[in-house]
């Protein structure tokens, strides 16, 4: 180990760009203080991994509006309270008779419905592939047990598409930190055609301060070879093919579709949504494409897909902090903007 | 039986009420006076406290709305240096609140104050409409030692050792696990630590600052004492005790045991030549058996918080941003 630490402090060759694409990356690279035990030269960027982050404003305002709907109430996990749409949060518009609750799990909506059954009860589905297998057991709860008040509103996201078009950008990401959990799901072959597409290396790894250490190193190894190829370092949970299972869950109930991401726009089959046997279930997701920020200098996109740093927005730390967010890199604890901040990454 | 909108109305009901449960649990010649006001001796220096108690559920392991109520007022007081004396309490109560509960709780603030060595001499109760909640106010009294005896966090200086009483997290952990309905064997640390600090008094350990610590959790009391006292304190994660199940339930929700609130903890920091003792002080002391140095106050870096993480590298912290748990305690 101590060999590996070494070699990333003192590296002293051209500098190199990694992106971490997982949210859950971002805080642990934080909390673990990885940034004072690599070389200045290895630059590491958080990605659009954070699904809060990736959330576009038209979707927040259709929570908001379904909040206000009588008998109607707006279930989701506490990060998303407090990010802005076009115009308010749900936070806001909590105070102003909006129904809105909070839950740690998707699965708790069957409970809420049961106990409720006036009430229609929409879940906030967020997400990338990990989460969505999630919510493919809510609906096969649902469907099973005939619960009829649950709907849910989606804006899940799936991971390869992007970082295509990350890959696709000028800028240079030179290697990726490859998403542990989505790839419990999807497997580590997924971002073989990726690597070998645009020849750049992506390590699976673990969420340990140690386990991102080694794939750094393994990257930093890889791109100065200028190998293009997929290494998985978390086999105690990833598999080439993934989970079999959870994947045909997924599929009997969502299906491929066009998504939004915020800063990004449209990216063709990027998303999921409820396939049409399904869709009276769904509370209109379809066609939430429009991003307006809450705040013209915000640059979320921009810190999203790595062009720009958190602390060159001129709203960081000044207009923008965790207490009064602008953007929703600074809401969720997975966000860039919140992760630099909190923890002074570049400290 | 539940309580009713009668309970409040300061008639017969009210009577009843503070006979069968307040009176008969709090039994003591000052509260049975049953005067407007209790009449106490008292010290030189008094310091006074109040704090209120929401936390949903009313019961969890290791404790309930009632113990907590007297234990978080019985350790503000603690903190400054006082032995906590004397505790008055304000019961509000939603209608629907089960009798049995309010009576199981009450008997739970008897028990802790017995503990707590303090007298509960004055109480109110309100009741309004609701759906059965209940929330508790507590004021509390303590006598200060003679002398010019003052701990603040300004006082930390150079050299100067951290310690902490014991594991984190494992309040908040309790109520989330309660919350959301996840079975494990995780306790509420609820505890008073009046004992714990006179023990250090006794001792005549040096200490600059003390602070239980509770909602925000370690980082944030720590991050105070660092800009209060424009120091830099450093902490060492490895040293920082935290149980393998609070751990565990922190890794698959994502939370942090440095920003968890705890109701049964305290941080102390002591000049470096006593440190020794003062851990030996709380380790024998009730519930500080898992007391550890965590770190030091060193000159430089004013007003700022360093751990030094488990993987080598140094991460800033900041006190808590955003809104931790809701209703906690």
């Amino acid at each position: 180990m101590k060999d590996y630490r070494n070699f990333l402090k003192e590296y002293d060759g051209p500098p190199i760009r990694i992106m971490e694409v997982c949210g859950t990356h971002t805080a642990s690279i934080a909390h673990s203080g990885i940034v004072s035990l690599i070389s200045s030269k290895i630059q590491l960027i958080s990605g659009p991994g954070c699904p809060v982050c990736v959330t576009v404003t038209e979707y927040i305002d259709r929570l908001i509006t379904l909040s206000l709907t009588p008998d109607m109430v707006v279930v989701t996990f506490g990060d998303m309270i407090r990010v802005s749409g076009s115009r308010q949060s749900l936070q806001d518009v909590r105070s102003e008779g909006g129904q809105v609750r909070m839950v740690y799990s998707p699965l708790d909506m069957i409970s809420l419905a049961l106990a409720e059954p006036g009430k229609t009860f929409v879940f906030a589905a967020i997400g990338f592939e990990t989460t969505t297998a999630v919510y493919a057991a809510l609906m096969d709860g649902i469907v099973h047990a005939g619960i009829a008040n649950i709907r849910i509103l989606t804006s899940l996201k799936t991971m390869p598409r992007v970082i295509e078009w990350v890959c696709s950008m000028q800028g240079g990401i030179d290697g990726f930190l490859a998403p542990g959990h989505v790839s419990v799901i999807t497997g580590s072959d997924l971002f073989v055609p990726l690597a070998e597409k645009y020849h750049v290396p992506f390590a699976v790894a673990g969420f340990e301060g140690e386990q991102i250490l080694i794939a750094l190193y393994a990257l930093v190894k890889m791109i100065s070879h200028g190998e293009g190829k997929v290494m998985n370092l978390y086999p105690s949970a990833v598999t080439a093919g993934g989970n079999k299972t959870a994947q045909r869950m997924i599929e009997t109930y969502f299906e491929p579709c066009d998504a939004a991401w915020r800063g990004m726009g449209i990216i063709p089959d990027s998303g999921m949504m409820l396939r049409s046997e399904y869709l009276k279930y769904d509370a209109g997701s379809r066609d939430l494409f429009s991003d307006h920020s809450h705040h013209p200098a915000c640059l979320c996109a921009k810190v999203i897909t790595g062009a720009q740093k958190p602390q060159e927005c001129p709203l960081f730390g000044t207009l923008c902090t965790p207490d009064k967010p602008q953007g929703a890199c600074m809401v969720s604890t997975e966000g860039s903007c919140y992760s630099y901040f909190v923890n002074r990454r570049n400290a | 039986m539940r309580i009713t909108m009668a309970h409040g109305s300061g008639g017969k009901a009210t009577t009843e009420l503070i006979s069968s449960i307040f009176a008969r649990y709090f039994d003591n010649p000052i509260l049975a006076k049953m005067e407007d006001a209790a009449v106490v001796p008292g010290a030189a220096r008094l310091a006074v406290t109040t704090d209120s108690f929401v936390v949903t559920p009313l019961f969890f392991a290791g404790g309930d709305i009632g113990k907590l109520a007297v234990c978080g007022t019985v350790n503000d007081l603690a903190m400054s240096g006082a032995t906590p004396m004397y505790l008055t309490c304000g019961f509000i109560l939603e209608e629907g609140v089960e009798v049995a509960d309010l009576e199981r709780i009450v008997f739970s603030m008897a028990e802790t104050a017995k503990v707590a060595g303090v007298l509960i001499v004055a109480g109110d109760t309100k009741v309004i409409e609701g759906k059965g909640g209940l929330y508790i106010n507590t004021a509390g009294v303590g006598f200060l030692p003679e002398g010019d005896f003052e701990v603040s966090s300004s006082f930390c200086g150079d050299g100067d050792v951290i310690l902490l009483s014991g594991t984190l997290g494992d309040h908040h952990a309790t109520v989330l696990s309660a919350r959301m309905g996840i079975e494990n064997t995780i306790k509420s640390d609820c505890a008073p630590l009046h004992g714990m600090v006179s023990a250090l008094l006794k001792e005549n350990i040096r200490v600059r600052a003390m602070r239980d610590v509770t909602r925000g959790g370690l980082a944030t009391v720590l991050h105070e004492f660092a800009v209060a006292s424009g120091k830099c304190l450093q902490i060492q994660e490895d040293q920082i005790p935290v149980t393998a199940q609070v751990q565990g339930l922190c890794g698959i929700l994502g939370l942090d045991p440095l920003y968890m609130a705890n109701e049964g903890k305290m941080v102390a920091v002591v000049a470096k030549e006593d440190a020794p003792r003062a851990l030996e002080c709380i380790r024998n002391s009730p519930y500080g058996q898992d007391a550890a140095i965590i770190g030091e106050v060193v000159s430089g870096d004013e007003g700022t918080l360093l751990l030094h993480t488990r993987t080598g590298g140094i991460r800033m912290l900041t006190e808590l941003y955003g809104e931790g748990l809701p209703r906690i305690c």
